[in-house]
């Protein structure tokens, strides 16, 4: 690599047009949004302005995120978050290492057809999901006719498994592409060496396969967490008003609530909240000895 | 777990356990169900109401004609063409600069070009809505005509798309042989010939794998878009979003099939022109 | 005679897609044997060896280890450990945890495993790096990590997959005493896989010569040099001439065979040799002179020194037939004569006593 000072013409004609973009239409956004979250609707002649602001007005608005409805919307965020993501590595886990173990002519494909939903448009996806849960849906209809006869009835929709299940359903390629890779280059002449050792099927997941993936374990688990922490869509779709998520509530405080500092507010805690959980990552990776490590 | 064995089949043959091969099949029709039920409905007879009435073509044609769904697709190709050709030359120009350069601060450099990705879509794009109402551009652009009231979605659109492209075309450029440059200076070529001659066709499985995840993002992205579009503009997703709102009809679900063969179409082709290279390095 | 300790019996291992790895073997493995399966990569001896260990299953046939059938035992209950060519340290581990794993995931009590460890260390030398991680050590080293690891087991069977492939040729020779050293120490039957022919033939008991998933023979060093059945495995042990010969009369052992380039010579063969034969010699078997040898009964011919190759100790001299045909001698160097005894080009004669030729069927 040679320093920028012995071709600074190249340096800038190449890096320029980005370090702009980046600036201007990245950086300083998120800058004013700080500042916004730090101000307070002005208020003109004794009246509330409706986009009027007075900046740098004090903490209010964080202060307001501590309200109980807030912190309770911030742990069910998490919470939920929480539980999709365990669940997309149950669910990915098994069968990242099937596709593996797969003979090699039909890896390619079985990896293409896991993968290939994630480039289908997220809201037909939902969408999608929403009619088959729907109460006449294939799913959704086809539970109710069995529940009929018992003077039954069930509604998928509006539930807090039905919003768990539509993020698990939307994430797991996440989950599983970083599994693959790792487990992939993992030398299955460890996992031989501990069965030749005496080791049963389940203590070489335990102690040998499980270890030696954890850089890809990690990996998948911030990949599925931090997009569900700013969900709002399937939330939304798929789950009633009493099963809000973070998400929704910024989007209302620029929607219906018209509450732009606030708003600002919430978005800031919530980025806060994945960089937190990218340093943990940062940690874990840095401090485990794995295949990746090396 | 089993403390026996199956005649035939090592220990390690877990492609051919019956439990995985069950959940791998079972995981694709969880996958496939919904997708492969929007489809079917797209010729369903009988608007709205999810109750299969016999199979017609009418609704490709009627979406056709549906002039809000035809400016929404429309709108939405636009904006993804323009992103994909902004975004690929400045995330290679970037990535090539970060490539080949030592620089101050160069960690931190990366980790601003990294959060476009990492952050959670919906703080980018509220911050971007902010901004644009604040400096005002949101009212200049929306009040252009048509393609230029989309410029805040592309400008927004190429913010999150180029640090993708850099991501592919640098991991691309790590592959790359420096004596090729220096062959191609010792041959008597200049700076800006070896750059053209030399390393551009090198980087072009990468570059084209950038544009086209690019493109595909553009296209899917509903959350910034959202916060970014003007008040009369409308790109597909978010006519889907309003569309599903106010209830369903089958228009919807031809107009999603096309663009779900777009983006399949768009897959495949990334793959197949990424594939040849693979096997030759 | 004692019960074999491994015995294979009509085991054959076909892969889907039709590949036949191993076809319809059968192999008795005494005890405390030092058996090596030798042949060229590809032959199927390290999918009979995997199969042996459990790691792989036949699709025929069956395995008995210390007399019980093998074919429903997993690879963790079998009485075999193996030392891998990759070595498959546990790169997560330390040196002492490595050695520890196959008693720990066993249950062994805790002082009973730290004592074993020590003494496992203890036999291979690494007991002053008992708490180094496999990325901190050479391929040497980790390769005595992984013979550590299996022993401690005190499995009725070692396997070695290449166990010296990955090492450099000084390394390599170190480990072949040790190997051998530790086998007798340790009193178990080693089962190596090797394609290189000096490796079985200094440290194996017996050696089982693969070609094509198939055993084609199996006897000692000495009997496979010396008395080789077939004209694959006198090639791949060892250097070998090969004259083809038309059999002219056959009457009991005695044989009158016309070899192309020599003439008509008399031979002795236990076998019905039918018409043709192939007539096998060993380079050092052959003398150099130059004038016809007056010796009666040698099989001789008037050859052109082609090339010499000087090695110090012995030189291999290859020398040309009136034929066409090119024979290798190798020549000892017993005096110290700066000046060669043969030169380049120069006419000699080759010659050989027929009890040193050897008779090929196949």
């Amino acid at each position: 690599m040679e320093d920028w000072k012995r071709n600074g013409r190249a340096f800038w004609t190449l890096g320029s047009p980005a370090t702009f973009w980046l600036v201007v239409f990245f950086l300083a956004p998120l800058a004013y949004l700080l500042v916004l979250s730090f101000s307070s609707k002005a208020v003109i002649d004794g009246q509330v302005s409706v986009n009027d602001y007075a900046y740098l007005t004090g903490i209010d608005n964080y202060v307001r995120t501590l309200n109980p409805d807030i912190i309770s919307i911030f742990l069910r965020t998490l919470w939920w978050s929480a539980l999709a993501t365990i669940a997309c590595l149950l669910v990915g886990y098994p069968i990242a290492f099937a596709i593996c173990f797969m003979p090699e002519r039909w890896r390619p494909l079985a990896l293409l057809l896991i993968v290939l939903p994630f480039w289908i448009n997220l809201l037909i996806r939902t969408y999608a999901l929403k009619t088959v849960l729907g109460a006449r849906g294939l799913v959704g209809g086809s539970l109710n006719a069995i529940l009929e006869p018992f003077g039954m009835q069930a509604d998928i929709i509006g539930t807090t498994p039905a919003v768990i299940f539509g993020l698990v359903y939307v994430f797991l390629p996440f989950m599983i592409l970083p599994l693959y890779s790792t487990i992939e280059r993992l030398d299955k002449s460890y996992l031989e060496a501990s069965l030749d050792l005496g080791a049963s099927q389940f203590q070489t997941f335990y102690k040998v396969t499980l270890p030696l993936t954890m850089p890809g374990i990690v990996t998948g688990l911030i990949l599925v967490f931090i997009p569900c922490l700013g969900m709002f869509l399937i939330s939304d779709e798929l789950g009633g008003t009493t099963s809000w998520m973070i998400g929704n509530v910024i989007q209302s405080q620029f929607g219906s609530s018209n509450d732009w500092p606030f708003g600002s507010a919430l978005s800031f805690v919530l980025m806060l909240l994945t960089i937190i959980v990218l340093f943990i990552q940062w940690y874990v990776q840095n401090h485990s000895k794995g295949v990746g490590a090396q | 777990m089993a403390t026996q064995m199956k005649p035939g089949v090592g220990p390690l043959e877990y492609g051919r356990r019956r439990w995985l091969q069950a959940l791998f099949a079972v995981t694709l029709i969880v996958l496939y169900v919904p997708i492969f039920v929007l489809i079917a409905f797209s010729f369903n007879q009988q608007n709205r109401g999810g109750v299969w009435k016999g199979f017609t073509l009418e609704n490709y044609p009627k979406a056709w004609q549906n002039q809000s769904i035809y400016d929404a697709m429309v709108n939405s190709l636009t904006i993804a063409l323009v992103t994909t050709l902004i975004a690929t030359v400045i995330g290679t120009m970037v990535a090539v600069m970060m490539w080949r350069f030592r620089f101050p601060l160069k960690p931190a450099y990366e980790a601003a070009m990294g959060l476009p990705i990492v952050i959670p879509e919906i703080c980018m794009g509220v911050a971007l809505l902010l901004f644009f109402n604040s400096t005002g551009l949101m009212g200049f652009f929306s009040a252009m005509v048509w393609p230029f009231n989309l410029s805040t979605i592309i400008i927004a659109h190429i913010a999150f798309c180029f640090p993708f492209v850099a991501i592919v075309v640098r991991s691309r450029l790590v592959g790359f042989n420096k004596q090729l440059e220096e062959a191609s200076r010792d041959l008597g070529a200049n700076e800006w010939q070896t750059f053209w001659q030399v390393l551009v066709p090198y980087m072009k499985p990468g570059i084209i794998a950038g544009a086209l995840l690019a493109f595909t993002l553009s296209l899917d992205d509903f959350v910034i878009t959202f916060f970014t579009a003007g008040p009369e503009t409308v790109t597909f997703p978010v006519k889907i979003y309003s569309m599903v709102k106010t209830g369903v009809k089958y228009e919807v679900n031809a107009a999603s099939t096309i663009l779900i063969l777009i983006t399949i179409l768009a897959t495949v082709l990334a793959m197949k022109l990424q594939a040849p290279e693979k096997s030759g390095h | 005679m004692a019960d074999p300790i491994v015995s294979v019996r009509n085991v054959s291992r076909r892969y889907p897609g039709g590949v036949t790895a191993v076809d319809n073997v059968s192999v008795d493995i005494m005890p405390n044997e030092f058996f090596a399966l030798l042949g060229p990569s590809g032959c199927g001896k390290t999918t009979l060896l995997r199969m042996i260990s459990g790691l792989d299953t036949p699709s025929e046939g069956h395995i008995f280890i210390g007399g019980e059938d093998m074919a429903l035992t997993p690879p963790n209950k079998r009485p075999t450990n193996m030392v891998f060519q990759s070595y498959a340290v546990f790169p997560h581990m330390t040196v002492a945890q490595n050695v520890a794993y196959g008693l720990k995931v066993t249950g062994v009590p805790a002082d009973e495993i730290k004592r074993r460890v020590g003494e496992g260390l203890e036999q291979v030398k690494l007991s002053h790096l008992a708490d180094r991680k496999p990325d901190q050590m050479s391929g040497g080293q980790r390769q005595r990590v992984a013979l550590a690891r299996a022993l401690v087991k005190r499995p009725k069977v070692l396997l070695l997959d290449e166990p010296l492939s990955a090492l450099d040729a000084k390394l390599r020779d170190d480990m072949r005493l040790e190997l051998t050293r530790l086998q007798q120490e340790v009193g178990i039957t080693f089962i190596i896989v090797t394609h290189d022919q000096d490796e079985a033939l200094s440290m194996a008991t017996r050696i089982a010569v693969m070609e094509k998933g198939a055993i084609r023979q199996l006897a000692t060093p000495e009997e496979l040099y010396e008395h080789p059945t077939s004209r694959f495995v006198a090639d791949f042990i060892g250097k070998v001439n090969l004259f083809e010969a038309d059999v002219v009369s056959q009457k009991g052992k005695a044989l009158v065979c016309n070899a192309k380039g020599l003439g008509k010579m008399n031979l002795s063969s236990d076998r019905e040799c039918g018409k043709q034969v192939t007539i096998a010699v060993r380079p050092e078997k052959l003398k150099l002179s130059k004038t016809s040898p007056k010796v009666d009964g040698l099989i001789k011919a008037e050859a052109r020194v082609r090339d010499v190759a000087y090695y110090g100790d012995w030189s291999e001299v290859v020398v040309e037939l009136a034929n066409g045909q090119t024979v290798s001698v190798n020549v000892q160097n017993e005096k110290r004569d700066v000046n060669a005894s043969v030169t380049r080009g120069e006419k000699t004669y080759v010659s050989w006593s027929p009890t040193d030729s050897l008779v090929l069927t196949e």
